[in-house]
């Protein structure tokens, strides 16, 4: 299991002295992905050749313009679209296997909650459908995934009682119930104002030191990517493809300041000249 | 949280302005009960100096005063006319319903049944009330049946089509997710396509409270000899205007209560909405 450390000892803000340890090898690894739409007016290539692959415990941001196949990526790993071709491996496994055995959390871009249900009832739905009725030994309930995102006292309310960035959270808890090796994120983020999205940038940095899950992150921010991300993988559009993967050099441990320091906008102005195609 | 910091600073603090803005909310709801009752008591009272002053006789149009009367003395024959409309309504009402929602769940799961047979209710659905019922009195003959069968029909199509939208028109996104977490079809239904409907059925059971109370007086019109349509087709062709005026009320009273307690329903079962948008 990837989460060593049972989420329930933690609490918000306490930084741990130690992230878990993630079992190594490769947790995503796509080779010579393509991915073709066929409409009535035209065929579009949404993605071409694509290859990168995923460390395990890594976090990797997906960083491009409109139309880049970022979001089609994302789906291809989630099994919910198949490629056209080229292979995509899961833990080892293909990604119709991992998501039957739930290896997998997602979290959309709305948050894709159920209006009917309580924030609590929202985050226990993983449980109720499937055919995964238990959570795994030691992996934390709903109610300490809603207090290890910053709603304790909220379990009761409803989506439309909840602002916009409190939803996302209530999704990302709900994504993390049984304790998934691999988070996918699409956007998550992006409809947020901008003083949400730096807190629940910070948060997201912390819950992933805090649990060691692997995070595959989509977004169109310069700075959300490089401030989340070990790596960053450039995607350029018409057809997606990959222009680079980028590690990131910044410490593990990061508060939202780092963004205004030399080493970040270096690495900024690195990623904006391959957005705008320079080699 | 922050949030729950600012709510609980909002609860504790009375603030003048704040009391003020109550009071003028209080006003305004006080005044949208009491401005509708008061156009309701000026065109009665229209109507009685109407009646009075251009000496309409009885047999045209009653005073309201003498409906009033009607209302009383004849309440026996009223109610026992009421019966049977109800049974018919509400019967029909839950026939209607059950067989729409069944076939909308249908046609939601096999995509061949909806595309063969969707064209052909809509097709009967635009025949008109009036013209649907002598067909089913000649199919029913003369009893409940028939007019249980108008109000049934009348009340299908509605939810049947909005049933259908309901399953259907689900946030593409949940759909992601319920794939994701890799739920069967059936999971799927009753933890999301069956909520996401309630709100659709809900409007057309409202529609459908209303008209198959139509349904069931016009089926009562075409061959009874009780119920609120009997009642109404003898009243008028004994120019007892006054039983006539009553019967009217008495059944449109009867629509608006069935009216209310579906809304009433709708409030108890779907919380979920914002105010705003119920």
């Amino acid at each position: 299991m990837a989460m060593a450390e049972p989420l329930s000892r933690l609490s918000p803000g306490e930084a741990p002295a130690k992230r878990p340890r993630a079992e190594a090898g490769i947790a995503v690894d796509c080779r010579d992905v393509s991915m073709r739409f066929i409409t009535e007016r035209r065929t579009v290539t949404a993605l071409e050749d694509v290859s990168f692959s995923v460390e395990s415990g890594g976090f990797m941001s997906l960083l491009g313009p409109s139309g880049c196949g970022k979001s089609t990526l994302l789906r291809l790993v989630a099994d919910l679209l198949a490629p056209t071709s080229g292979t995509i491996t899961v833990l080892g496994r293909t990604p119709r296997e991992a998501r039957l055995d739930r290896a997998l959390g997602f979290v959309f871009q709305d948050a894709a909650l159920l209006p009917w249900r309580t924030a609590l009832e929202n985050v226990a739905l993983p449980l109720e459908v499937g055919g995964h009725r238990g959570l795994p030994a030691g992996a934390p309930t709903p109610r300490e995934l809603l207090r290890l995102v910053g709603l304790e006292g909220w379990e009761g309310s409803f989506p439309h009682e909840l602002s916009g960035g409190m939803r996302q959270r209530v999704s990302i808890a709900r994504a993390l119930l049984g304790g998934p090796r691999i988070l996918l994120m699409d956007e998550p983020f992006g409809a947020l104002d901008e003083i949400t999205r730096d807190r629940l940038n910070e948060e997201l940095r912390r819950i992933w030191l805090q649990t060691g899950t692997t995070i595959l992150f989509v977004t169109h921010s310069v700075y959300e990517a490089i401030y989340l991300g070990e790596t960053v993988l450039v995607l350029a559009a018409n057809p997606g493809r990959v222009r680079a993967a980028v590690e990131i050099d910044l410490p593990r441990e990061r508060a939202l300041a780092i963004r205004e320091t030399e080493p970040f906008n270096r690495i900024a102005a690195k990623l904006r000249g391959l957005l705008a195609g320079e080699a | 949280m922050s949030a729950s910091a600012d709510l609980a600073g909002l609860e504790t603090r009375v603030d003048p302005a704040e009391a003020e803005y109550r009071r003028a909310k209080r006003r305004e709801a006080i005044r949208r009960k009491v401005l509708p009752c008061l156009g309701i008591l000026i065109g009665i009272a229209v109507w009685a100096a109407l009646v009075d002053l251009l000496k309409v006789p009885p047999f045209i149009a009653p005073a309201p005063l003498v409906v009033l009367e009607t209302l009383v003395a004849k309440s026996d024959v009223l109610l026992s006319n009421l019966w049977p409309t109800m049974v018919e309504a509400v019967g029909g009402f839950i026939i209607g319903n059950v067989f729409a929602i069944a076939l909308a769940t249908l046609f939601v799961h096999r995509k061949a049944l909806s595309e063969t047979f969707f064209p052909l209710v809509v097709l009967i659905n635009s025949i008109p009330v009036v013209a649907k019922a002598p067909i089913l009195v000649l199919l029913l003959g003369n009893g409940f049946a028939p007019k249980i069968a108008i109000a049934a029909v009348i009340s299908f199509f509605p939810t049947l089509v909005n049933m259908v939208r309901g399953l259907e028109a689900v946030n593409p996104q949940a759909m992601e997710l319920m794939r994701v977490l890799s739920a069967s079809k059936r999971e799927i239904f009753l933890k999301l396509r069956l909520y996401n409907s309630l709100p659709y059925l809900f409007s057309a059971l409202r529609i459908s409270a209303s008209s198959s109370v139509v349904g069931a007086i016009v089926g009562e019109w075409i061959g009874s000899n009780y119920g609120i349509g009997a009642l109404i087709i003898q009243a008028t062709y004994a120019f007892d205007s006054a039983l006539l005026y009553a019967t009217v009320l008495v059944g449109s009273a009867f629509s608006v209560a069935f009216f209310m307690a579906i809304a009433l329903a709708e409030r108890l079962i779907v919380r979920w909405q914002p105010p705003a948008a119920a």
